[in-house]
């Protein structure tokens, strides 16, 4: 074999950055007109969690109203407001951004590059999907306006026609709903081209696509699937713009339109899109289990496979959201068919991370322990979802809080999880200090109790019969009960994330120094300073195998001779 | 590396919600209690939903304990332990048997339950309507239903009669679903899964209750600021009750004549555009037909019990007892009010 | 387990240019923008309930139609211009797109402005107007940040700022105007064709 020391630099020669002299002002300047892909992937994840903290604080209001029954707690239309505007803002400014703000930071590290392919399209697109949110939250004020009514959209995060046309939601928040979501889509775009063409044109020598860590693997799956998933939306959304502001009648009824094609046209979207947000976790998990059990990545090309597999799978089953708007029963039972295929590759990934972990070495650091909750509560999710898919159960069961559990297993369960395990992992890279270990399973035993109180109880209240999105219910149904226990259990997660947030406030001001490489982890961005350079490597990196830093710290037993 | 160990606060978290769980709240205890379960099926369709959802549970709970048993044993078998050395564990990057095995076995379970599903499927959306079955029109409206059996010239709102169903003598009712306005969607769980209302797309569905009763129900597809309060009820009667309840509702409005001021009022102010009550004036379809309104248990979609006091609380601001519904407060003198609900109180 | 060593391929390492998977990438992302239209419009076809109907207002636009297909040729042939270096048949090549483009431009707006005052048909007059100017606007939109888009590339070049080392970025550009004549094709044969 030819050359085997890797050069990887940035750890080679660190002009040390010196942030002391620069006047507060110029500082905040500089974040503004950056055009770092590290930089923007902070402002990404702070915005995010900023509204995560808005919208946990909506679900909280919504708790407190839901329980105990025919409460007096929230308005009505407060209510309905505030189910949409949490559904929204999770999906939109939450999940999506901090998602593409960690591979912002990560996926040029990952493969040897210095930025992504077009920084200044980057910052363009952080931009357009802060300036979404920000237009969205002004419906709150701006949606008061000449109608001295409404104030922020109420119709649901599916917002369904005819609901939210003219005639059903009179006043300009399904307009702010629906620019504000155009706006941040385009921001998505924007982020999902840069970064196919960051990993397909951008990889250092020796990166073939075959040697890529799983999460940039995921990230380009994620990516060329948000190009064909928001795309529809925003054509919808068009059309119900149209339809509000112009009088066409896509969506109305009296003139012939059809209150079905927009819940096709949602859930065209609607589906793909929750892998758009559960396919980065996976990547996610495919780093930090590897790592923690130390082990190689068991059946890489399988799980490779399997990723474009879903991805593929998820374009072909969203009327599984469909089953009770009176579809013939030949396609019911197709999506039925081709929704229960999804557990096929799915099923392949948890199994890949189950023969992982068996054999290893597994270290417990808060990180794993986020990862470990994962595989179990996806494990749970997923079974929860083909129940759902038996259409005749979900007769029964749609629109009911089983739904509400089966998502928030996955969204809360899988996904927010995984990002606090994301965050856990990279943190050190990205500020040069330790996240406290204390805090950090604090964080993580309440989380996970909160989470198990609310949600594991929500199915029970959907079996009995409870439906979503009322805003309060009889006395005599026998939900009380369980709703009290749910909502205890939201407060145990408001408690946990704010110890989160302590965490994080404390681990920067006196955390330990992390140094390159606290974790002994085996992919690039391990090899640079933390954090790292703005330059990220003093010379470009090769090489010869899917686990570079693994050759180097094991010369007598590297990766290449053994990958296929 | 830098590792740590906080074993405290798991230990401390489980002691307080232990003590939480003792002191939980009973408040509600005492109340007499029916729960609309999708367990406690009383219907034909239900309960073939219920087996299936039996057997996919069985199904997902078998993979459940497999899978998640593997899972919690190999993170107790394989955690690093103190007196670990620091060597690294064998390096396994994959094998192909046990991947195609974990890709077939599932592939299996799929087809299994797959065509388990599609036969139930076919079983309840396909199923013939009977030729004595009864049809009933069921429309949808912002916040509360119609529901019309055309055949037996009655028109309702809100509480849906129908006869049960034997195997002597099945009694199927036929539910054909439209929309006023937004979706909607009927639901009683006891009886049927939900199928929506849904404008410019007529639906149907179908019940076969098979025990008599009070089956509660409402509206699953959100439509608007009181969705919350579409509620639903479905008497289940013998024969000879339900069509004893046919007769009485075929009737033309009652007429009593110490009520005319009342009916008068009814007849002259707004309430006759969106009310009918047959043999008045009043021929409105925006609102609930009122005809036979003291029949009805409850007022304005189950929002409120059928009382003379809410009623007078109904007229007089629709909007305290369910604000954001589409009926006005006509502000009116409590006078007119009280003679209002004499005569509503009539209509039997 | 294979012990099979796995050459590093690092020698010859080249990736594909950057920008032509941005482009290609935007380019998927606006195929399904398009989808969705298309669809609105062949779902509605015939569900009006009241007139004007395609058959009988829409006239096939021929000479448009050949202009903007014409154009993706004269495009193709001036990205071969500038691969040789020959600068001044490239920016006439160019300028004649541009021209075409514009030619189609204004066909549309004539169409239009005899189905708006002649045949009485907007947006808001029944479902044929609402799919048919939507789907069509959405098109001529793309049509006209094409046509921008192609303008100041003439502009730089008649400037003399262009020269073969931005042949990589032409071709680029050169794809979305290729897929804006592609998705006429498919318009002007759900439209004209089998809407009418
Ligand atoms: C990230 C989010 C996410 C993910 C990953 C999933 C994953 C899945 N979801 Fe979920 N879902 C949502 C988010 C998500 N969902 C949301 C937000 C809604 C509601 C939206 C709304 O109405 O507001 C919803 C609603 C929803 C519905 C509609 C319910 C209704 O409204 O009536 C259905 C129905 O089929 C469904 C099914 C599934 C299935 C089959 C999967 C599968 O991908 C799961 C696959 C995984 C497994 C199966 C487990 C692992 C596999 C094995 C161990 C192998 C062996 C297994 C078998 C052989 C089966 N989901
Ligand atoms: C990623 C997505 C995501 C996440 C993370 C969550 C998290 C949570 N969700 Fe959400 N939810 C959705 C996505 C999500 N949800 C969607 C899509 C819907 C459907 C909407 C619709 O129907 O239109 C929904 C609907 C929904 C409902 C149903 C409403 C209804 O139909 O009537 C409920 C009810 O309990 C609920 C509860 C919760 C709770 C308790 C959490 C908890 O996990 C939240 C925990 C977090 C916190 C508690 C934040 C902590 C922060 C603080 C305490 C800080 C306090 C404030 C400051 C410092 C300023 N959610
Ligand atoms: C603008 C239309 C409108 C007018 C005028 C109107 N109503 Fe109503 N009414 C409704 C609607 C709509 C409902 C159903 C409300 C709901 O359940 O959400 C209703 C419900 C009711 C109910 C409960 C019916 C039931 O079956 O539960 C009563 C009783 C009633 N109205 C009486 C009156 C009286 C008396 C007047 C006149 C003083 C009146 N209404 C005027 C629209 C109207
Ligand atoms: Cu009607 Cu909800
Ligand atoms: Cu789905």
């Amino acid at each position: 074999m030819a050359d085997q020391s890797i050069p990887i630099g940035g750890s080679l020669d660190v002009t040390p950055r010196d942030h002391e002299r620069v006047p507060l002002l110029d500082r905040l300047h500089e974040w503004v007109v950056t055009v770092d892909h590290k930089r923007l992937g902070i402002l990404y994840v702070l915005y995010a969690l900023f509204f995560m903290a808005v919208a946990g604080a909506e679900a909280l209001s919504m708790r407190i109203q839901l329980a105990v029954p025919n409460n007096h707690f929230l308005q009505p239309e407060l209510y309905d407001q505030f189910f949409t505007m949490h559904g929204t803002t999770m999906v939109f400014l939450v999940g999506m951004p901090i998602l593409f703000g960690i591979a912002n930071y990560i996926v040029p590290l990952q493969i040897g590059a210095r930025d992504m392919a077009f920084p200044r399209l980057n910052a363009f697109s952080f931009w357009l999907t802060a300036f979404g949110g920000i237009l969205l939250y002004w419906s709150y004020i701006g949606g008061f306006g000449l109608y001295g009514m409404g104030n922020a959209p109420d119709v649901g995060w599916w917002a369904y026609a005819p609901l939210s046309t003219k005639p059903f939601s009179i006043g300009p928040t399904i307009d702010y709903w629906a620019l504000a979501l155009i706006v941040s889509g385009f921001g998505t775009l924007g982020t999902a081209i840069n970064i196919i063409a960051t990993t397909l044109s951008m990889r250092c020598k020796g990166m073939t696509l075959l040697r890529m860590p799983l999460f940039v693997w995921l990230m380009l799956v994620v990516s060329a699937l948000t190009l064909i998933t928001i795309t529809p939306l925003t054509a919808a959304q068009v059309m119900l713009l149209l339809d509000r502001n112009l009088g066409a009648h896509f969506f109305d009824a009296q003139a012939g339109g059809s209150a079905l094609l927009w819940i096709h046209f949602f859930w065209i979207f609607g589906h793909p899109e929750v892998y758009v947000l559960v396919l980065p976790v996976f990547g996610v998990a495919s780093e930090i289990i590897p790592v923690f059990s130390r082990k190689a990545i068991f059946g890489y090309p399988a799980m490779v496979a399997a990723s474009v597999g879903i991805a593929f799978v998820s374009l072909g089953v969203w009327a599984h959201h469909m089953f009770t708007v009176g579809m013939t029963s030949v396609s019911n039972t197709f999506f039925v068919l081709s929704t229960m295929l999804v557990g096929i590759p799915t099923g392949i990934k948890i199994f890949n991370w189950l023969a992982t972990i068996w054999g290893g070495k597994v270290r417990f650091q808060t990180p794993m322990l986020f990862c470990v909750a994962f595989i179990f509560q996806f494990l749970i999710a997923g079974l929860t979802g083909i129940m759902l898919a038996v259409a005749p159960w979900d007769w029964q069961l749609h629109n009911s809080y089983f739904v509400i559990a089966h998502f928030h297993y996955v969204l809360v369960g899988a996904i927010v999880f995984n990002i606090f395990a994301a965050v856990y992992y990279w943190f050190p890279k990205v500020t040069g200090k330790m996240l406290s270990e204390t805090l950090g399973k604090w964080h993580f035993w309440l989380f996970l109790i909160g989470f198990h109180l609310t949600f594991d109880t929500m199915h029970f209240v959907g079996i009995m019969g409870m439906p979503r999105s009322i805003y309060t219910y009889e006395a005599n149904r026998g939900w009380g009960h369980l709703n009290f226990i749910i909502s205890v259990g939201a407060f145990i997660q408001g408690i946990a994330v704010l110890i989160f947030f302590w965490n994080v406030i404390v681990s920067l001001r006196k955390g330990k120094e992390a140094g390159n490489d606290p974790w002994d982890a085996w992919t690039l961005e391990w090899a640079t300073p933390s954090p790292p350079p703005a330059y990220n490597f003093a010379s470009d990196p090769v090489v010869h195998s899917r686990r570079p830093l693994w050759d180097i710290k094991h010369p007598d037993d590297p990766d290449w001779k053994y990958e296929s | 590396m830098i590792r740590e160990h906080g074993a405290r606060a798991p230990r401390l978290i489980l002691l307080l919600m232990t003590a939480a769980a003792l002191v939980g709240p009973s408040a509600w205890a005492d109340l007499p209690q029916q729960t609309p379960s999708i367990f406690a099926p009383a219907s034909t369709p239900a309960d073939t939903i219920f087996g299936l959802s039996v057997f996919a549970l069985a199904v997902t709970g078998g993979i459940f304990v497999v899978v998640g048993g593997m899972l919690a044993y190999a993170i107790v078998r394989y955690r690093e332990r103190p007196n670990d050395d620091t060597s690294e564990p064998p390096q396994i990057y994959g094998s192909v048997q046990v991947e195609l095995a974990w890709t077939v076995i599932p592939i299996l379970i799929v087809v299994v339950l797959f065509l388990t599903t599609a036969r139930i499927i076919f079983a309840i959306q396909d199923a013939p309507q009977p030729k004595d079955a009864l049809d009933v029109t069921v429309i949808g409206h912002q916040f509360w239903w119609e529901f019309r059996y055309p055949k037996l010239g009655i028109v309702t709102a809100n509480e849906l009669h129908v006869p049960v169903s034997t195997s002597q003598e099945p009694l199927p009712t036929f539910l054909h679903l439209l929309s006023a306005d937004v979706d909607h969607s009927f639901w009683v769980p006891q009886l049927a899964g939900k199928t929506d209302l849904i404008p410019n797309h007529p639906n149907e569905t179908w019940i076969e209750p098979t025990h008599t009763g009070l089956y509660y129900g409402q509206c699953a597809q959100f439509c608007g600021v009181e969705h919350a309060k579409m509620l639903l009820r479905v008497y289940v009667e013998t024969p000879a009750q339900f069509a004893a309840w046919v007769k009485s509702q075929q009737q033309p409005a009652v007429e009593d004549p110490q009520v005319a001021a009342g009916r008068e009022i009814f007849e002259t102010h707004a309430c006759a555009n969106c009310h009918a009550i047959k043999g008045t004036g009043a021929l409105g379809t925006f609102g609930p037909d009122l005809t036979h309104l003291a029949s009805r248990d409850t007022i304005a979609a189950g929002a409120a019990d059928n009382t003379p006091q809410n009623l007078f609380d109904w007229i007089k601001d629709p909007d305290s007892m369910k604000p954001g519904c589409l009926m006005p407060s006509m502000q009116l003198s409590d006078n007119n009010i009280h003679e209002l609900v004499a005569y509503l109180e009539t209509l039997h | 387990m294979s012990a099979i060593p796995v050459s590093p391929g690092a020698e010859n390492w080249e990736l594909p240019y950057r920008g032509k998977v941005a482009m290609l990438s935007l380019i998927t992302g606006e195929c399904a923008i398009f989808t969705i239209f298309v669809v609105g419009y062949i779902f509605y076809l015939g569900k009006d309930i009241s007139g004007p109907t395609p058959a009988q207002v829409l006239d096939i636009p021929v000479f448009n139609t050949i202009c903007l297909l014409s154009s993706s040729v004269t495009i193709w042939l001036s990205e071969r211009q500038i691969e040789r270096g020959r600068i001044r048949a490239f920016a006439a090549l160019w300028a004649l797109t541009l021209a075409l483009g514009i030619e189609f431009l204004i066909g549309t707006a004539l169409e239009w402005k005899k189905l708006i005052w002649v045949d009485g048909l907007t947006i808001r007059t029944n479902l044929f107007g609402t799919t048919f100017y939507s789907l069509v606007g959405l098109h001529a939109t793309h049509v006209v940040i094409g046509a921008v888009g192609l303008l100041l590339v003439l502009i730089f070049t008649l400037t003399g700022h262009i020269n073969e080392s931005h042949t990589e970025r032409i071709q680029t550009f050169a794809l979305y105007w290729h897929f804006v004549d592609a998705v006429w094709v498919v318009v002007f044969t759900v439209v004209y064709i089998v809407g009418r």
